[in-house]
């Protein structure tokens, strides 16, 4: 190019097929236009392929009659219940073992990750044997190993173990004595919900005072009051007055098997033990990986201030720390919940199981069924995502 | 007043002699305080003892309360400096902690030790013989089965073709983890190029070779098909996601996130329900797909996805500079991820990326639950089988199961934690 001496404004001649918009633009439009004719391409040939098997569409099948029983429902359904209706009894199921199994990992994985970092030489090898035996064993196995080789083989309803009289245990699940509250119980809680309410305004003109004035009174024993001290009081008034406002249906044998209690299947049981060990080897090394990220001049500064180990780790490194753990704790709440799918494979009747399964396998409507499973899990996960961000956002913020 | 004025001018500031160390510390109380009664813990590791001594003296022994008390002291005492022997400084909380969790191992290791080994049968024909011993594991059954939990239904003349490959396999894994330089890289273009060819043709027959087909493949050999066609297939899959949501084009970018958040959001089991009921509506009339090539597309789909999002984290990792000074030195985008970017970026994900086949290896045993017979689905059907239907055996054949999968994970981290000190990709302190 001969204009080398003058051009300082005019930009490069470049060929049309050099410029890198352009070729950008094209790429795009390339690759949009074979995506677009693969997918026509499947959906043709699945149009093509459900119309010669005679494959009804559309959602209609969820209001017919659905057939089958459900051994575990939190909502009333019988046989003559709708698919639609199955459909949420296995959601509500999925929902269930997801919030127990996340209760108890986190209680173990906090203790687990906790005590990964004791000093104490023992204490923290027995934690990591814990993560790396549970961590490397796959899931499904676990579910397998409780379901069929402990919960299965245990003795049956007439020879159940028995603790104190009140819980029993057999190849039929776990039987534990339900609440049956009377209509003065529901004041108690009532007192109860009023106590947290009153404690929780407490602390906050506390704070409001402590910002204010510098001072602060603590709250401790008069919150206890309030929350426990209160409704016990009126537990007992009531006892007195009227009558024992809570009895217990405690399981009783009445000839082959048990009646009244609550009823935890072998199935739910397996399931969450396996769910919550495998996942708690997970979040304990997250809690580690989030304590061990905070400096560690933090534990020097609050030894040098006289806080004992256990309140440092308390006051000073977990809330620290819980910044860095919670995003990732989520996700591992997110993959208990996906992993709660594996559920099938023991025949709890959870989401995959009732829907996927055995809706499927009736209707046949392949399409419209795997598309709202995963409809139901990509809900979970995009809105598990987004509280996510928006946590973190928050804690951004904080940060100085 | 006057007292104060005598005294405090006397000493400079820092001068001023050292006070008596408060009462509680000092003499006999002092020495209870800090070496009996210290902590919660700590008392009562002094008063459990003492109180059981004494109780068991009085009551059953039939001492005097005086010798009773005396007893008590003396097995307090004894405790204490075992315990003062045994770890060092009183940290009293840390001993308790001790004899909790060494009580626990204890436990623990009675149970495993006379599950696998001393309650254990060794050899047995069948159920009866696996019932002697309740309380033990039944190995007889894993020795009797132990070809189907590795070849599945591949027919006992054909399994040498599976050795064959298998140790093709090895021959070349082994350069690649732990060779160097060019040795590495051939065994790593063999492995990814030549060996899936004349692995597939030594399995599933062909060039004169009797055809086995897949329904008849399972085990481990079907466990380790799949994990390996999903590792080879995933990471390059991964990578060019990652580029593409990395990517300045918004198409492009916006593919690669729908497609990555999508497989990310659902579980695998999903998936491969998907691949079996879905799969063979996609294409058209008369063409067919096996089972095992559904599972294997799926599993292939799901873990390129999570591998997406790990070489991206190093993708992200690598300072802006690199790509700047890569496109001054004139090279193409293609040339410079090949040659900078990703050298680098992936050498920085390695744990990652081994953390996604662990990931990958365990996921694989969800096949069974669309028919397809891998390790654990023949241990499964094994335990269904009634000529060993004894108690102990569901429990032998998934400790061996957890055994041999755990072998496999642990081996995996680590390697990956070798790597990750050897590339110092770690935290560093």
């Amino acid at each position: 190019m001969s204009g080398a001496v003058s051009v300082t404004t005019e930009t490069p001649k470049v060929a049309w097929f050099r410029d890198p918009r352009i070729r950008s633009l094209v790429f795009q439009a390339v690759t949009l236009l074979i995506v677009l004719l693969v997918g026509w391409y499947l959906v043709d040939n699945t149009i093509d392929n459900m119309r010669r098997q005679n494959i009804a569409s559309g959602l209609g099948f969820l209001n017919d009659r659905a057939g089958f029983d459900i051994i575990q429902s939190l909502v009333p359904y019988t046989s003559d219940s709708s698919f639609g209706q199955a459909f949420v009894v296995g959601l509500l199921n999925t929902l269930l073992v997801a919030i127990i199994g996340i209760f108890f990992a986190t209680l173990v994985g906090f203790v687990v990750g906790v005590a990964r970092l004791s000093s104490n030489w023992l204490i923290a090898k027995m934690a990591a044997a814990y993560v790396e035996t549970f961590r490397n064993i796959p899931l499904l196995l676990q579910i397998f190993f409780w379901y069929h080789a402990v919960l299965k083989p245990l003795p049956g309803p007439r020879d159940s173990i028995s603790l104190l009289g009140v819980v029993y245990l057999n190849n039929r699940g776990l039987y534990l004595p339900s609440p049956e509250p009377f209509g003065g119980f529901y004041i108690v809680l009532g007192l109860f919900a009023a106590g947290i309410a009153a404690t929780l305004w407490l602390l906050r003109r506390e704070r409001k005072r402590q910002e204010a004035t510098g001072e602060r009174k603590p709250v401790l024993w008069t919150g206890l009051g309030l929350i426990f001290g209160v409704p016990v009081l009126a537990y007992f008034v009531i006892m007195l007055a009227v009558g024992n406002p809570l009895n217990f249906d405690v399981p009783a044998l009445t000839g082959f098997n048990f009646t009244g209690g609550v009823t935890i299947i072998p199935e739910l049981f397996s399931l969450v033990i396996a769910l919550s060990v495998y996942t708690a080897a997970f979040i304990a090394e997250n809690v580690r990986s989030g304590i061990q990220a905070v400096s560690h001049g933090q534990t020097e500064a609050a030894y040098a201030l006289g806080f004992r180990p256990n309140l440092t780790m308390r006051l000073i490194i977990i809330p620290q720390a819980l910044r860095v753990i919670i995003p990732p704790m989520t996700s591992q709440y997110l993959n208990l919940t996906k992993n709660s799918s594996l559920a099938v494979a023991i025949a709890y009747p959870d989401l995959v199981a009732v829907f996927m399964g055995t809706t499927l396998n009736q209707t046949g409507q392949a399409v419209e069924v795997v598309a709202i499973t995963m409809g139901v899990y990509l809900l979970l996960s995009l809105g598990t995502a987004g509280l996510m961000n928006w946590y973190n956002a928050r804690v951004a913020l904080v940060e100085r | 007043m006057a007292m104060d004025d005598v005294v405090t001018p006397r000493y400079a500031p820092g001068q001023h002699p050292a006070l008596p160390a408060p009462a509680s510390t000092v003499g006999v109380v002092g020495w209870l305080r800090a070496n009996l009664f210290s902590t919660g813990p700590d008392t009562s590791l002094t008063l459990v003892p003492f109180g059981v001594a004494f109780l068991a003296a009085a009551w059953f022994g039939g001492v005097s309360i005086m010798g009773s008390i005396v007893i008590g002291i003396l097995i307090a005492v004894g405790v204490r400096i075992v315990a003062r022997v045994a770890f060092g400084n009183p940290v009293i909380d840390n001993t308790v902690l001790t004899i909790v969790g060494a009580i626990i191992i204890f436990l623990i290791a009675d149970v495993l030790l006379n599950f696998t080994i001393f309650d254990a049968v060794w050899s047995a024909s069948g159920r009866a013989d696996c019932a002697k011993s309740p309380d033990g594991a039944c190995w007889g059954f894993v020795t009797a089965r132990f070809s189907q939990f590795m070849y599945g239904f591949y027919p006992d003349a054909e399994r040498w073709r599976v050795d064959v490959t298998g140790i093709f396999a090895i021959a070349l894994i082994v350069p690649i983890l732990f060779g160097q330089g060019r040795i590495r890289a051939y065994a790593v273009g063999l492995f990814l190029l030549a060996f899936p060819i004349v692995g597939f043709i030594l399995m599933y027959g062909g060039l004169g070779l009797e055809i086995v087909p897949t329904n008849k493949w399972g085990g481990m050999m079907l466990t380790l098909v799949i994990a390996m066609t999903g590792i080879t297939a995933s990471l390059p899959l991964g990578v060019l996601l990652a580029l593409g949501r990395r990517s300045d084009m918004p198409a492009i970018r916006n593919l690669c996130i729908v497609f990555i958040e999508f497989w990310r959001g659902v579980p695998l089991i999903t998936v491969l329900f998907m691949a079996s009921v879905m799969f063979p509506l996609f294409l058209p009339e008369g063409v067919t797909f096996n089972q095992l090539l559904r599972a294997l597309i799926g599993v292939a789909l799901f873990s390129a996805a999570y591998m997406a999002e790990v070489v991206r984290g190093g993708l992200q990792a690598i300072p802006k500079g690199q790509y700047e000074a890569a496109s001054a030195m004139g090279l193409s985008y293609w040339k410079s991820m090949r040659l900078i970017v990703l050298p680098q970026a992936l050498t920085i994900v390695i744990p990652g990326i081994v953390n996604s086949f662990i990931a990958l290896f365990k996921d694989t045993t969800l096949v069974l639950i669309i028919g397809l017979f891998d390790f654990l689905g023949t241990i499964q059907t094994g335990l269904n089988d009634n000529a060993w239907a004894a108690p102990n055996v569901p429990m032998t054949g998934y400790v061996f199961a957890a055994l041999v999968y755990w072998a496999f994970c642990f081996g995996m981290s680590r390697y990956s934690v070798r790597l990750e000190r050897k590339l110092n990709t770690g935290r560093q302190h």
